[in-house]
C-alpha cells in the first residue's frame, strides 16, 4: 500500500527540534518527517516525548531549537488557533457546557462561517461518526465511547491538513478500542487526512499505522513499516518493546558459505542466517527469537536446547510456555492448539527440547547492556 | 501564550499589591507594634521593649489566659465528643439522604454567629425556655441562674464551633472505606482493636483538624464571652479588643495577639506533620 | 436494631443545632411585650423594625458592604485562582501561604492588624475600610471555590478551544467563562454571606459615620434581651440562609464531572 503511493510529499517536517522543560530535556534534537495521507503512530513509554512533539505540531509549546515546517512553511511562530492542524484529545476535552453539534460546530464558528454551511458540515460530520440522533446531547449524557467520536468530529470538520491524535483510545474499554480503531482507519482512508497518533500500546501501533516511530527518551529508535519494526527490530529496545521477544547470547565460531554462520549458543552449535553481515569468529551476538516462533520438541531431541516448562498458561487459542533452560536462561514459547492434538498441552517440570524456525531469528550485535 | 503578558503582569501585580498590603505589612505592623511602648496621644511611642511580652506573663493576665484556654479546651473535647460519633453516622446514612442532613449541618456554620449566640441567651436565660421547660417537668424547683457563667460560655462556644468540628470529621469518615473495616475484622481483629488501631489513626486528620478550627477561634470570640459570660469570663479576644478599643494599649494588645498566633501556629505545624505522618504525597504527575 | 439509637443521637444533635434558633424565629413573632411570654403570633416587632429609619440605613449599609464585598472579592479571587491554577511564577508557595494564614488566623488578629494598617496609612475609618477588610477575609475562600472549579476541568478544553482556532479572548468568553461561572456565582455567595455575618473584624475598623447591622445588633444584645432583636436577628438569619441555599443550589448542580 505504502510503495503503491506515487507522490511522497512531505506535510510535516522536524528538524533539530529541541524541547527542555528546566533541566529535563524531552528532545534533545528531532528529525522527523511526515508525508501526506500517512497513517503515522509514535510509539514509546510514557516520558518518551511523543505527546512533546504532538503538543509542539499543535503549537501548545515551542521547540528550544530547530524548525518546525508544515507544507514547507515554518509554522513555529504561529498560535495554535492559526494553524491548519487540529487535535484529538487524550481525554477528549469536550466542552461540557455545549451539546455535540455545538462542539463540533465550535471550530467554523470561531471562523465565522455561515450557519447554514455549519449546519451542513456538522451535520455530515455527525453522520459519519453516527450520532446525528445525540446532536442535542451535552458531553455528560454520551457514553466514553460516544465522546470520542465527538471529539474525533470536532476535530475533523475543519478539515486540518493534519490530524494529531493523542492516545485517543486509552480511555475505552478493550472492545470498544478495537472498534474504534477499525473506524479510525475507514475515516482515514475515505478523508483522506494524514494521521499522526500517538499510544504507548504496541498492539494498537502495528493494527493501524502505515508507519510506525518507536521513540525512547526523545530519541527515534526506529521508524518503519509495522512489520518492519516486528520481524526486524533495530535493536534490542525496539525488539523488547514491540511484542514479547527471547534473547539468547550467541557466540559467532565461523562465517560460512552463502551468508550462513556457525555459531555456539547455549552450549549447542546451530547454523543462522546472517544476511549481508559478516562476523569475525568470537564475536559476542544476540538472537532475538518471537514466542511464535519458538517450537516445542521431545527431550531427546538433539539439535534442541533442552529444558524444562516451568509454567504453562491457556490463552485461548494459544498456549503459552515458560520453559528454563539447563543453563538457568528462560524462555517463552506460544504455540497454536492443534486441532487433531486435542491432549496437546505440557505438565509442569517436563523436559522438553526448544527449537525454532531456522532463519527466521534476529541476529543483533551484543550493545553490552 | 503570546500576547497574554501583559493581563498576566497585571494579574500578578494586583494580586501581589493585595496580599502585601492588606495581610502581610499589617501583620508585620503588629510585630512591630508588639516591641513598641504605649503613648496615650500617637497610640505607641519609637521606643523599643519588652515590656508588653513580660507583663504576659503577670498572674492576673495569666490566670485570664489560662482560664480562656482552659473554656476553649473543654469547648474542644466537648465538641468531640459529640461531633465524633456524629460524624460517623452521618457519613454512613443512605445516599438519597445524606446531602440534605449535611446541608442541614453547614446551615448553622454560615449564619451569623452573633445571632446564634443570642438565641443561646433567650434559651438559657432566667426566665427562657430551658428553665421552664426542666421546671414543667419538675427537675427543678427555682430557675437556674445559667446566663453569666463559665458553663454558659462553654455552651456558647460548643454552639457555634460544633459545625466546626463535625464538617472535617464527615471528610475522613467519608474517605474511610468499609472495605477497611471489614479487613481488620476479617483478620481477626475485634471491634475495640479494629476502632483503635484501624478507624483512629485513619481519622486521626479530621480530628486535629476539627480541634483546630474549633480551639483557635474559640479563644478569640469576644462576642460569646459578652454575652453569656458576664465580667468574670472572659477570652484572649476580650483581652486584646479592650486593650486596642478601650485601654488604647496597643503594643500590649499586639503582643497578646501575637501569643494567639505562635499559638496558632504551632498547633497548626502539629497538624501537618500528623497529616504527612499518615498519607504520603502522591507522586507528581509526568509532564510529557 | 441498633436503628432508633442511631437515629435518636443524630436527630438529637439537631435538636441542639435548631433548638436556639427556632426559638429566636418563634419569638420573634411573639406579640407580647414580655420576651418570655408568649402572647400569640403578631407581625408586631417587623413593622417596628420597619419604621425604625436607622435600623434601615444599617441594613442599607449592610447589604452596600456584603455586595461590594463579594463582588471585589469575587473578582480579585478569580484572578488569583487562574493565576495560581494557570501560571507558573515566583513567589507561588509564599501567596498560597498567605492565602492560608488569611484563613487561618483568628478574626481578632486580622482585625487588629488591620486597624493598625489603617491607622498607619490615615484611611478614614468607615466605608471604605470596612470594604477592604471584607475583601480580605473573603479572598482565601472565593481562591479556593474558583480553584477547585478550575482543577475540576481538564486544561485541555481550553487548549482544544485554541486548537479549534479561538483567539486567547474567544476561548475565555466561550469556554473558560461559562465552565467556571457556577463558582463565581458561588463564591460571590459565599462572599456575601462572611460580610453578612462579620462582627469581629467589623467591630474594629468600623467608623462613627457608617453603621452595620451586625454591630447594631451587638450594642443591644450586651445590653439584654429586647424583642425588636429577635426580629432583626431573624432577618439576617434568613438572608444568609438565601444565600447559601443559592450558592449550595449553583455548586452542586453544574458539578463539574471528571474527565
Amino acid at each position: 500500500m505504502t510503495a503503491s503511493r506515487t507522490e511522497r510529499r512531505k506535510i510535516v517536517s522536524l528538524s533539530g527540534v529541541r524541547k527542555a522543560f528546566g533541566n529535563r530535556v524531552v528532545l534533545p534534537g528531532l528529525d522527523l518527517d511526515i508525508y501526506r495521507g500517512e497513517f503515522v503512530t509514535l510509539l514509546g513509554p510514557s516520558g518518551c516525548g511523543k505527546t512533546t512533539i504532538l503538543r509542539l505540531i499543535g503549537g501548545f509549546e515551542s521547540p528550544d531549537a530547530g524548525s518546525i515546517l508544515l507544507d514547507g512553511e515554518d509554522i513555529a511562530a504561529l498560535d495554535p488557533s492559526q494553524r491548519p492542524v487540529n487535535t484529538v484529545f487524550q481525554s477528549y476535552a469536550l466542552f461540557p457546557h455545549m451539546s455535540v453539534f455545538d462542539n463540533v460546530a465550535y471550530g467554523l464558528r470561531a471562523e465565522r462561517r455561515p450557519e447554514e454551511e455549519i449546519e451542513r458540515r456538522v451535520g455530515d460530520m455527525l453522520r459519519m461518526v453516527q450520532l446525528e440522533e445525540l446532536a442535542r446531547r451535552k458531553p455528560d449524557q454520551l457514553s466514553g465511547g460516544q465522546q470520542q467520536r465527538v471529539a474525533i468530529a470536532r476535530a475533523l470538520v475543519k478539515g486540518p491538513r493534519l490530524l494529531l491524535l493523542d492516545e485517543p483510545l486509552s480511555a475505552l474499554d478493550y472492545k470498544l478500542r478495537k472498534q474504534m480503531q477499525n473506524e479510525l482507519k475507514r475515516m482515514q482512508r475515505e478523508l483522506g487526512i494524514t494521521f499522526l497518533f500517538i499510544t504507548h500500546d504496541q498492539e494498537e501501533a502495528l493494527s493501524m499505522s502505515d508507519r510506525v516511530v518507536v521513540l525512547r527518551d526523545g530519541v527515534i529508535e526506529q521508524s518503519g513499516t509495522p512489520r518492519d519494526v516486528y520481524e526486524s527490530p533495530a535493536n534490542l529496545f525496539v525488539a523488547r518493546f514491540v511484542g514479547e521477544i527471547n534473547v539468547l547470547d550467541v557466540r559467532v565460531i565461523a562465517q560460512l558459505e552463502g551468508g550462513r554462520l556457525l555459531a555456539e549458543i547455549e552450549g549447542k552449535q546451530r547454523e543462522f542466517d546472517a544476511g549481508q553481515h559478516r562476523f569475525a569468529p568470537g564475536t559476542r551476538l544476540h538472537a532475538l527469537l518471537r514466542p511464535e516462533d519458538m517450537r516445542l520438541l521431545p527431550a531427546d531431541d538433539g539439535s534442541a536446547l533442552p529444558g524444562e516448562v516451568v509454567e504453562r498458561n491457556y490463552k485461548g487459542m494459544m498456549l503459552e510456555t515458560l520453559i528454563r533452560l539447563d543453563s538457568g536462561r528462560q524462555l517463552q514459547a506460544c504455540e497454536f492448539f492443534d486441532e487433531s492434538d486435542p491432549d496437546f498441552d505440557y505438565l509442569l517440570g517436563e523436559r522438553v527440547g526448544v527449537s525454532w524456525v531456522p532463519g527466521w531469528e534476529v541476529l543483533l550485535a551484543d550493545e553490552g547492556a | 501564550m503570546r500576547g497574554r503578558e501583559p493581563f498576566r503582569i497585571a494579574v500578578l501585580l494586583l494580586i501581589w499589591g493585595w496580599i502585601v498590603l492588606f495581610v502581610l505589612l499589617p501583620n508585620l505592623l503588629v510585630v512591630a507594634t508588639s516591641f513598641l511602648t504605649r503613648d496615650d496621644s500617637r497610640f505607641i511611642s519609637w521606643q523599643l521593649t519588652l515590656d508588653n511580652y513580660l507583663r504576659l506573663v503577670d498572674p492576673d493576665y495569666l490566670g485570664v489566659f489560662g482560664h480562656s484556654f482552659y473554656m476553649a479546651l473543654v469547648t474542644t473535647l466537648l465538641c468531640l465528643l459529640v461531633g465524633y460519633p456524629f460524624a460517623y453516622l452521618l457519613s454512613r446514612l443512605r445516599p438519597s439522604l445524606k446531602p440534605y442532613l449535611l446541608f442541614l449541618v453547614i446551615v448553622p456554620f454560615w449564619t451569623n454567629s452573633l445571632v446564634r449566640t443570642y438565641a443561646m441567651k433567650l434559651l438559657i436565660s432566667v426566665n427562657g425556655l430551658l428553665n421552664k421547660l426542666l421546671l414543667t417537668l419538675g427537675w427543678i424547683d427555682t430557675p437556674l441562674r445559667m446566663l453569666y457563667s463559665e458553663g454558659a460560655v462553654i455552651a456558647g462556644l460548643f454552639y457555634i464551633l460544633l459545625p466546626f468540628m463535625i464538617l472535617p470529621l464527615y471528610a475522613v469518615f467519608e474517605q474511610l472505606r468499609p472495605e477497611l473495616l471489614e479487613a481488620s475484622r476479617d483478620l481477626g481483629a475485634g471491634r475495640w482493636r479494629s476502632f483503635t488501631r484501624v478507624v483512629l489513626p485513619l481519622t486521626l486528620p479530621g480530628i486535629i483538624a476539627g480541634s483546630l478550627l474549633v480551639l483557635l477561634p474559640a479563644v478569640g470570640m469576644f462576642y460569646v464571652a459578652d454575652v453569656l459570660g458576664g465580667a468574670k469570663n472572659l477570652l484572649i479576644g476580650n483581652v486584646i479588643k479592650s486593650q486596642f478599643l478601650d485601654a488604647r494599649d496597643w503594643p500590649f494588645g499586639a503582643a497578646a495577639s501575637l501569643l494567639l498566633t505562635v499559638a496558632m501556629a504551632v498547633l497548626l505545624y502539629a497538624y501537618y506533620l500528623s497529616v504527612n505522618m499518615i498519607r504520603r504525597p502522591d507522586n507528581d504527575a509526568e509532564l510529557a | 436494631m441498633l436503628n432508633w439509637l442511631k437515629y435518636g443521637y443524630l436527630s438529637l444533635v439537631y435538636l441542639l443545632l435548631y433548638l436556639p434558633i427556632g426559638v429566636l424565629l418563634l419569638y420573634s413573632f411573639n406579640a407580647s411585650k414580655n420576651p418570655y411570654r408568649w402572647g400569640g403570633f403578631s407581625w408586631h416587632w417587623y413593622e417596628r423594625l420597619w419604621q425604625n429609619t436607622a435600623l434601615i440605613d444599617a441594613a442599607a449599609n449592610t447589604l452596600l458592604l456584603a455586595i461590594s464585598a463579594a463582588t471585589l472579592s469575587t473578582l480579585i479571587g478569580t484572578l488569583t485562582a487562574i493565576a495560581l491554577q494557570r501560571y507558573r511564577f515566583r513567589g507561588k508557595r509564599f501567596l498560597n501561604g498567605m492565602l492560608f494564614v488569611v484563613m487561618m488566623s483568628p478574626d481578632i488578629v486580622l482585625a487588629i492588624s488591620l486597624l493598625a494598617l489603617f491607622i498607619l496609612v490615615g484611611v478614614q475609618l468607615g466605608f471604605l475600610s470596612l470594604l477592604l477588610a471584607h475583601v480580605t477575609f473573603c479572598l482565601p475562600f472565593v481562591v479556593i471555590t474558583v480553584y477547585a472549579r478550575l482543577s475540576g476541568f481538564t486544561p485541555q478544553i481550553l487548549e482544544a478551544a485554541r486548537d479549534l482556532g479561538a483567539s486567547e479572548f474567544r476561548m475565555v468568553r466561550t469556554v473558560l467563562l461559562p465552565v467556571i461561572s457556577p463558582a463565581l456565582l458561588a463564591g460571590w455567595l459565599l462572599g456575601f454571606t462572611l460580610s453578612l455575618d462579620d462582627v469581629v473584624v467589623s467591630m474594629f475598623v468600623t467608623g462613627p459615620t457608617f453603621e452595620i447591622l451586625p454591630l447594631r445588633i451587638y450594642s443591644m444584645v450586651r445590653l439584654g434581651i429586647k424583642p425588636e432583636v429577635n426580629a432583626l436577628a431573624s432577618v439576617l438569619l434568613l438572608l444568609s440562609l438565601a444565600a447559601l441555599v443559592g450558592s449550595q443550589y449553583l455548586l452542586t448542580r453544574n458539578a463539574p464531572h471528571t474527565p
